[in-house]
């Protein structure tokens, strides 16, 4: 089975600093895909590469069987790979339903159908009671499920979240990989995560990639990785490692 | 098609709306040749205002240069009339390729190679500025001695080659006021106006969202300078008169945006009401200061100034917005 999303060692260099060194990661359709690592690592980045906001120095980025590797976002968004924002971007003015109707009517014309499936984007985020106010009026856990809201409303074939756990209530984040879960499960929806809330990676992942320095240095099932000595030295820690992942 | 231009709107708002379009129907029974040309002024500047609220209040794209499609759809309809005798809605047929030709190349300029913000302003003044420049040698159209178009024959209403009474004219950039605001209204409440709202919003998360934001960001310039070039071939026929020097200068661009910024940038009615609030008070001061025996030159220059800096102070959004509130009406899509 040929993956859903191939990333051929890839490369970003900006002036002196390698960003991305050689990383290649293949995702299935179907799967639920964490990167961790300390700050600085470059998982933004890599994400960035993936998602066209930047072009790659080096190697190759396959989606669904074409090269994505240099398209500009909004070709890679219409192939059906959205993505969150890190610092999170809503369209501050608009309110919060017209934020999701914007990504609904990518593959829609008609406003009204566009609408009717925001609303239902928003009750499974627990936004539909907040979805006449402005974007800009929300709390930040709020604006990270709306970011999810709006790149699940493009339809994606494979969702791309920069850190949506970071700032939410424990009740919260369980939430949200609840709201995950279920989605994936209902609609095959391939998922690719940046996080460093550890208790969401591991009840969410199915396989993790562990970045430092720009490099990989660890891919495996979570249980796993977690335990490679390379990991629990570079980003873990000691301490987090013995009181079994806060 | 009604419903969808009514849809959103308050009871109270269509009332007022309708109250309005009565006053503004019947208003040459009653007003005198003064007031009625203050009123063309006035809904002259409310056409062109929410021409250039298109582009930079539901885009997001700041012209400061909007003369230059005033400029180009004036030349290019008077030229034909003149010349060849073109009647000006048909020339208004080639006078919109024309501007939105215009407007391309600046887009495309702009948006191809990322320039953007103030930057983008000045190059939309630097293009009105190289008209100006360009049109005042154009011997064709008698470069800066002027275009001048055959005075108007008052004994009867030719609304074919727009030659009439002031009435006529009132009667013309009416109903181009009212065409204006359905289609800022359609605009705005069908796809392309959610996705320029998007770009306004954010560029960045506007591609992320999948928006080809060049392609929309064009579309924008281009819908805002063919509308803006009908508010030129009204100029030319209203006045009859086209000097390079005058219809391209900057101070026109500023006079455009003048009404959209103080009545509300980016909603419907903020344009219209601005260019009443403006055009209509600088009127009657300057009416008021003859009476008294005042003849100062420049006096709405300085009440135009007075009055920016009021609203920017006090009512950064405009007054519309404000005044929605007040009167309990809010603005369907905004």
């Amino acid at each position: 089975m040929t993956a859903l999303l191939s990333v051929q060692s890839v490369s970003k260099r900006f002036r002196g600093l390698l960003a991305v060194d050689q990383v290649s990661v293949d995702v299935p359709e179907g799967a639920i895909f964490a990167v961790i690592g300390p700050n600085g690592a470059g998982k933004t980045t890599l994400f960035n590469l993936i998602a066209g906001a930047m072009a790659p120095s080096d190697g190759a980025i396959a989606f669904a069987g074409t090269r994505i590797d240099g398209m500009t976002a909004d070709a890679v968004c219409r192939r059906g790979l959205a993505r969150t924002f890190q610092l999170v971007r809503p369209f501050p003015a608009l309110s919060v339903e017209d934020n999701v109707v914007v990504g609904a009517l990518l593959h829609r014309r008609d406003v009204g159908a566009a609408r009717d499936h925001a609303q239902s984007l928003l009750r499974r985020l627990d936004l539909f009671d907040k979805r006449g106010q402005p974007a800009s009026t929300l709390t930040l856990p709020d604006r990270k499920r709306l970011e999810v809201a709006r790149a699940l409303a493009t339809g994606p074939r494979l969702l791309l979240l920069d850190e949506v756990m970071a700032g939410l209530r424990p009740t919260e984040t369980d939430r949200m990989v609840a709201t995950l879960q279920t989605l994936n499960r209902e609609t095959g929806l391939t998922i690719v995560l940046i996080e460093h809330v550890m208790r969401a990676v591991m009840a969410l992942a199915s396989r993790v990639l562990v970045l430092d320095h720009g490099t990989a240095i660890a891919e495996g099932a979570p249980d796993a990785v977690v335990r490679d000595p390379a990991v629990v030295q570079s980003y873990l820690g000691q301490s987090q490692f013995e009181t079994g992942m806060a | 098609m009604i419903a969808r231009l009514s849809g959103g709107l308050s009871a109270r708002a269509l009332a007022l709306l309708v109250m309005l379009g009565i006053v503004l129907l019947f208003a040459p029974l009653f007003a005198n040749d003064y007031l009625l040309t203050v009123l063309i002024l006035i809904l002259y500047f409310a056409y062109v205002g929410q021409a250039w609220n298109i582009m930079m209040g539901f885009a997001g794209q700041l012209s400061l240069g909007h003369a230059l499609y005033v400029g180009l759809g004036a030349y290019v309809a008077a030229f034909l009339f003149t010349r060849y005798g073109v009647a000006p809605w048909l020339g208004l047929l080639a006078a919109i390729p024309v501007a939105v030709a215009g407007s391309a190349v600046i887009g495309f300029l702009a948006f191809r190679f990322g320039v953007a913000g103030v930057y983008f302003a000045i190059l939309t003044i630097a293009f009105a500025e190289f008209a100006r420049i360009g049109f005042d040698h154009l011997d064709i159209v008698n470069a800066s001695a002027g275009l001048f178009l055959p005075v108007a024959q008052y004994a009867h209403n030719d609304l074919w080659r727009l030659r009439g009474d002031p009435a006529m004219f009132y009667y013309v950039i009416l109903a181009a006021t009212v065409v204006a605001f359905v289609l800022s209204r359609l605009l705005l409440t069908s796809r392309i106006g959610y996705f320029w709202r998007a770009i306004r919003e954010d560029e960045v998360a506007a591609r992320a969202a999948g928006i080809d934001t060049f392609r929309y960001k064009m579309y924008a310039v281009m819908v805002s300078a063919a509308v803006t070039a009908f508010a030129g071939v009204f100029y030319a026929f209203y006045y009859n008169n086209l000097f390079p020097e005058q219809v391209f200068n900057i101070s026109r661009s500023i006079e455009i945006i003048l009404g959209p910024i103080i009545g509300g940038i980016g909603t419907l009615f903020g344009p219209i009401l601005g260019a009443f609030v403006l055009t209509g008070l600088a009127e009657a001061l300057n009416d008021t200061m003859l009476h008294f025996g005042f003849d100062l030159p420049g006096a709405k220059q300085v009440f135009y100034g007075i009055c920016l800096l009021i609203v920017v102070l006090a009512l950064p959004n405009g007054i519309w917005p404000w005044l929605a509130r007040r009167l309990g009406i809010a603005e369907g899509a905004q």
